[in-house]
């Protein structure tokens, strides 16, 4: 927070905040050693850029090292070869103003509603008084008034969901980094969440990388849509989506003639890397 | 209630309330149940000692009687012991056994934290650990008493060692099962070290914590009589000891059953702190009928 004030103090504040949310990505490549001591190749030369308040979604099959990519960039693990930089600075540690979703409930049980969207103004020990003013209004925009005092177990799932979203957006985060943050959820649920996230977003336009599996929720959301190939991780495709915005409800969206063009276009490109992984995953159980 | 659809609401109320108040008699029945075979179980078991030994199938000189053991021990309360009155040799073991408990839980969970945390410390000092835990520490008492004499300081001390290693063990437990993208999610957050084992560690490995902490006390009174029975001027081990060499088995049986309530009075304290601590926990439908 206090870098934030030190930015509003400055001239041009604007154009700076802008060219600090770019992400680029290249050649990043990252093997592990596994129990056994194999060398085991997951991401190679992966390539890609964010613009900055660009929404780009991350598709491709089980295993194709889209989670460890999302990892590097938010600086929780490191390359093994290439880089990350976001806003022209290499990632090394924790990226500032980076926001993270996971497809698990990263919600802690012991605390409130409340107490779960605090979580990053306290850490970044804003004054009491402001971080809870801001909580409230945040657990307000997710429509969770009035459950300030609940336990994440007295919650359901989209509940949760809602509240994750209220604590990864308070900081107001450069970058927002989203790994499958609905895969759980039911798919009306999930709908009406993506439309909520597309709002949310529009209102403080971070740079978003959002991983799915679901290819329609990619095109509804995403302003560009990467296709990765498994075993190792590349990219093997990047698609601009040119669906005008806002865009309004994501189950609406879905039955525009360009939707449809955009999704069999890019579903060819997936389906053979799903096919090829699939058959991979059960040739291994076979 | 199957015929839903035309069921009236007024006749649909009426079957409710009646099936609400017919539900609230079984689960009375049943608590009635309950409570007379526990008291018909305590009936039997007590009855039958006090009967076999009345009748001469058991001799009371080595295994005592329930009329006996209520004598003594209210001759126990009344009259003392030749070590000062019953309840200063009480107070004696509670002292020792609180004082152990605080120290050994304390380090316990100090330890437990920091070698959770930190890889290099629990690879360094992990082998020394489990090598102290092989020791049977029962016998530490007799050094103990070698290097502090009878006071209060070597039964504080084997109390402690014992609640030592159940609580550090659970610890160390409950801050290795810390979930991993709870952990990322905080970081990323821009949480610092200090606030990560604040808000997320602690709280996190107190449910294993707390759940030690029942069978730490009952290790603590037992650190405390095993010190008491191995050299001392005051206590409850000693009362034992003393009742032993007279062979007064309801002297014996009388101070063990002093012994339990204690134990089961600091069991009830324990179980209010976690109910206040872990507040937060979803409420388990299995845990009011749980032993």
């Amino acid at each position: 927070m206090a870098s934030r004030n030190d930015v509003a103090t400055s001239p041009g504040t604007g154009a700076a905040d802008q060219a600090d949310a770019r992400i680029e990505i290249s050649g990043l490549t990252k093997r592990f050693l596994t129990p056994a001591g194999e060398v085991f190749t997951a991401l190679s030369g992966v390539s890609f850029t964010v613009e900055p308040g660009q929404f780009c979604a991350v598709v491709g099959p089980t295993g194709c090292g889209k989670s460890t990519t999302l990892s590097m960039v938010s600086g929780l693990d490191r390359p093994s070869e290439g880089s990350v930089r976001v806003g022209g600075r290499e990632v090394d540690g924790i990226t500032d103003g980076v926001s993270f979703m996971f497809q698990t409930d990263a919600l802690l049980p012991w605390k409130t509603v409340l107490g779960n969207v605090l979580m990053g103004p306290v850490f970044r020990r804003v004054p009491k008084r402001q971080a809870q003013a801001s909580a409230r209004d945040w657990l307000r925009r997710v429509g969770l008034a009035g459950f300030e005092d609940r336990y994440p177990h007295q919650l359901s799932g989209g509940m949760r969901k809602r509240v994750a979203m209220a604590a990864a957006l308070i900081n107001e985060p450069r970058i927002l980094i989203m790994d499958e943050p609905f895969g759980a959820l039911d798919v009306q649920t999930k709908a009406i969440m993506s439309t909520e996230l597309l709002n949310l977003w529009e209102q403080i336009r971070p740079s978003v990388i959002f991983i799915t599996h679901d290819l329609d929720e990619a095109v509804a959301l995403a302003d560009r849509v990467v296709v990765m190939t498994s075993g190792p991780g590349s990219v093997k495709a990047v698609f601009d989506i040119d669906l005008p915005r806002p865009r309004g409800s994501v189950q609406e969206i879905r039955f525009q003639p360009r939707f449809i063009e955009l999704q069999h276009q890019i579903w060819d490109t997936l389906r053979e890397e799903v096919e090829r992984a699939y058959a991979l995953t059960a040739g291994g159980t076979a | 209630m199957s015929t839903t659809s035309t069921a009236s609401a007024a006749l649909s109320d009426v079957t409710k309330g009646a099936a609400a108040s017919a539900a609230r008699r079984a689960a009375r029945r049943r608590t009635a149940l309950v409570w007379a075979g526990r008291i018909a179980l305590a009936a039997v078991v007590i009855g039958g000692w006090q009967l076999s030994t009345t009748w001469g199938i058991v001799d009371p000189f080595f295994y005592g009687q329930p009329s006996g053991i209520w004598k003594r021990l209210i001759e126990l309360f009344q009259h003392g012991t030749q070590f000062g009155s019953f309840y200063q040799n009480i107070w004696t073991t509670i002292q020792e056994a609180l004082a152990g408990f605080a120290v050994g839980a304390v380090t316990g969970i100090v330890f437990g934290v920091a070698l959770g945390q930190s890889r290099y410390l629990s690879d360094v000092l992990g082998p020394y650990i489990k090598m102290v835990n092989a020791v049977p520490r029962i016998v530490l008492g007799s050094i103990f008493i070698v290097a502090f004499g009878i006071g209060v300081t070597p039964k504080i001390l084997l109390a402690a060692v014992l609640v030592f290693f159940i609580v550090f063990f659970n610890a160390f437990q409950g801050v290795r099962e810390v979930d991993r993208s709870v952990l990322a999610n905080v970081r990323v957050l821009g949480a610092s070290r200090t606030q990560i084992t604040r808000h997320v560690i602690v709280p996190s490995a107190l449910t294993w914590i707390i759940a030690s902490l029942h069978s730490a006390f009952g290790f603590a009174i037992v650190g405390a009589l095993v010190g008491e029975v191995l050299g001392a001027q005051s206590g409850l081990g000693l009362v034992i000891k003393t009742a032993q060499n007279n062979f007064d088995p309801n002297g014996v049986f009388a101070t063990m059953l002093v012994i339990a309530v204690i134990v089961l009075g600091a069991e009830w304290l324990i179980g209010k702190l976690e109910r206040r601590l872990l507040s937060w926990r979803p409420p388990a439908p299995t845990e009011a009928n749980s032993l």
